[in-house]
């Protein structure tokens, strides 16, 4: 019996979420009495050995030049193989990109209850109930995984990085590829920006600012924060930004540690996306935006004239 | 070519959500009951307008759930299914309602298989990864786009910070998010032609269930805003340093 953490990379660099999951599986595995491995599939650069810092005992790289691109096909394929060979009953994901294309098929492939979406440590207690979003961020289900092996995959922001000292044994087993039956013929990442499923800081924008050309209100703040942006659907409807950069029910949901929220009404189906944000901000000239009752801080204000204003303060704050 | 769209019957986004029978249901009196919007805007549109580039497609919807699915099921035959079939059965386990869906999947030999990306009141985001192991298919998840050039699926898939286009060749199990498609609003003659549609329900083959729900919880109510002077945003600044310390 073990645990066994998934760390998937982007462009040979392991993602933050996978820290988590990383932090997440090694207190799990404090919990069972056990030791928690990590498994990284394809080329990476980062040294891996570093990885016990996570208390990661042994890292299983499988280097195959073949896992580089993701296909929840294959990655299933070779995940179950190493999960078997290691005997590691427990498994966890982030619950990112990756994560929601795996851990599905491995808990078919596995025959393991997979709970997604995890928000909490499983409590042991009295079989292993593992607490999860539910109702797009309004509730949460406490469930029960009744078979012997589990997989966890954890909403990011949702568990604390915890990063000590330690070396991992790397491993390099050898395995035997199936053939892919997905070709990935483009990969479009945004370069220097943070991806906003990763960003702990957001500064978001609303229909409040009138058009794109006034942008800069949000984007100005999120530099000085180092922040990622996101917007609102109409926002995004209307091409005034991107379409990734849209939040809530429909589009990206998110957990970061502060959310700003910029001439945003706070509508129902914006809330689901972001209100398990650990602390809300908001700005807006109407006091009765349903917004201001999620909010942690608020200013009832114009936004022209406040945010400028904002900004110099954080500007001066940070002392640039 | 046969596509299957599976659909779920999903809380409207507006709807209240509380909990009864000590916490261990949802509470459904007066709550409004829709399509998941991902499987109503995305999938099954985009499978509508497959349908309408080459008029051999057929759709066909599947759900799993009991008689309480029969207006939302109409409702998706309006849009432009072919025919129906709802599997008989109230489940929350994803596994077993995966099985479900595979189990009539087999029997049909789809070329093409659309989920939404996730339900919007469990959020597994499960379904369509495990109906394609369960059928041994490739599976595609988070798809923004997809094109079909005979029988090679070139589809935009969502990850971190970005897109990446995938070839893949049918069969395949795509799920669908913003970007597949527009929203439609069924007209009058779909809505009396979907009357008169194949609903065919079946019997659940049976699944053990690998995990179920304990119970339900809502989040600890919000403090309440504190508010600030529009006069005084640098005090809004010194909070979030200070107090929330989250810059
Ligand atoms: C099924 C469904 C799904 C949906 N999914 C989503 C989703 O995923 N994400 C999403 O965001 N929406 C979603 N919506 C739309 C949602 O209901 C709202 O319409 C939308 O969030 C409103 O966007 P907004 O707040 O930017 O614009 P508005 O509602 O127009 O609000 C603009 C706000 O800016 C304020 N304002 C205006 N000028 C100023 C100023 N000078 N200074 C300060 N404040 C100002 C106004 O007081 C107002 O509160 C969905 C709707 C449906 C029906
Ligand atoms: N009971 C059901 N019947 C048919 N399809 C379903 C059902 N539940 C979920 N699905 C499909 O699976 C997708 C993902 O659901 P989930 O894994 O629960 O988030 C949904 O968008 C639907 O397309």
């Amino acid at each position: 019996m073990s645990v066994l953490i998934f760390l998937d990379q982007s462009e040979g660099h392991i993602k933050k979420n996978s820290f988590e999951a990383a932090s997440y599986g090694a207190k799990v595995a404090e919990l069972l009495g056990t030791t928690a491995d990590g498994i990284v599939l394809g080329n990476v650069n980062d040294d891996l050995a570093a990885l016990g810092a996570y208390r990661l005992k042994r890292i299983h790289h499988f280097k195959n030049p073949e896992l580089n691109n993701l296909d929840a096909q294959v990655f299933t394929n070779v995940i179950a193989e190493a999960a078997e060979r290691i005997g590691a009953t427990v498994i966890i994901f982030s619950n990112n990109a990756d994560g929601k294309a795996i851990a599905p098929r491995l808990s078919v492939k596995l025959k393991a209850g997979l709970v997604s979406g995890a928000v909490a440590l499983p409590d042991i207690s009295n079989g292993f109930v593992v607490k999860k979003n539910v109702f797009s961020g309004k509730a949460f289900a406490n469930v029960s995984v009744t078979t012997e092996k589990k997989i966890i995959s954890l909403n990011p922001n949702s568990y604390k990085i915890n990063k000590g000292e330690g070396i991992a044994e790397v491993i390099e087993p050898e395995i035997t590829v199936p053939v892919s039956k997905v070709k990935v013929t483009a990969v479009n990442k945004i370069v220097g920006e943070i991806p906003l499923s990763e960003a702990e800081l957001v500064v978001s924008g609303g229909r409040g600012l009138k058009g794109p050309e006034n942008w800069n209100l949000v984007t100005d703040l999120a530099k000085v924060l180092g922040a990622a942006t996101a917007c609102s659907r109409p926002v995004a409807d209307s091409d005034w930004r991107p379409h990734h950069e849209h939040v809530g029910q429909t589009g990206l949901a998110i957990a970061p540690n502060l959310y700003f929220a910029v001439g945003i009404s706070g509508a129902i189906q914006h809330l689901a996306g972001v209100n398990r944000s650990k602390v809300i901000v908001v700005i807006n000239k109407d006091p009765e935006a349903p917004f201001f009752k999620a909010a942690d801080y608020g200013i009832v204000g114009d936004v022209f004239e406040v945010m400028p204003k904002i900004t110099e303060a954080v500007k001066k704050l940070k002392g640039v | 070519m046969k596509i299957l769209v599976c659909i779920s019957k999903t809380p409207d986004t507006t709807a209240k959500i509380t909990f009864t029978d000590n916490n261990t249901k949802f509470a459904e009196a007066g709550v409004q009951f829709i399509i998941n919007p991902y499987d109503e805007w995305y999938s099954l549109v985009r499978a509508i307008e497959l349908k309408e580039a080459d008029g051999s497609t057929q759709i066909h919807l599947i759900n799993v759930g009991g008689a309480d699915s029969d207006p939302i099921i109409r409702k998706a035959l309006a849009l432009g299914g072919d025919e129906a079939i709802r599997v008989n059965a109230n489940s929350q386990d994803s596994f077993y309602i995966a099985s479900q869906i595979a189990e009539v999947a087999k029997q049909n030999n789809y070329d093409l298989i659309f989920t939404g990306k996730e339900t919007i009141d469990y959020n597994g985001s499960s379904i369509g990864g495990m109906v394609s192991e369960l059928l041994d298919m490739p599976y595609v998840s988070h798809a923004t786009k997809f094109s079909l050039n005979g029988t090679t699926a070139t589809i935009d898939r969502e990850i971190d910070g970005g897109e990446e286009v995938n070839e893949v060749q049918l069969p395949v199990v795509v799920s669908c998010q913003k970007g597949m498609a527009e929203q439609r609003i069924p007209n009058m003659k779909g809505i009396m032609g979907a009357r008169t549609k194949p609903l065919k329900v079946v019997e659940p083959v049976a699944v053990e269930s690998l995990t179920s729900i304990v119970s339900f919880e809502l989040p600890p109510p919000k403090a309440g805003v504190k508010l600030v002077s529009a006069d005084h945003p640098e005090e809004l600044v010194r909070l979030l340093h200070e107090e929330a310390k989250v810059i």
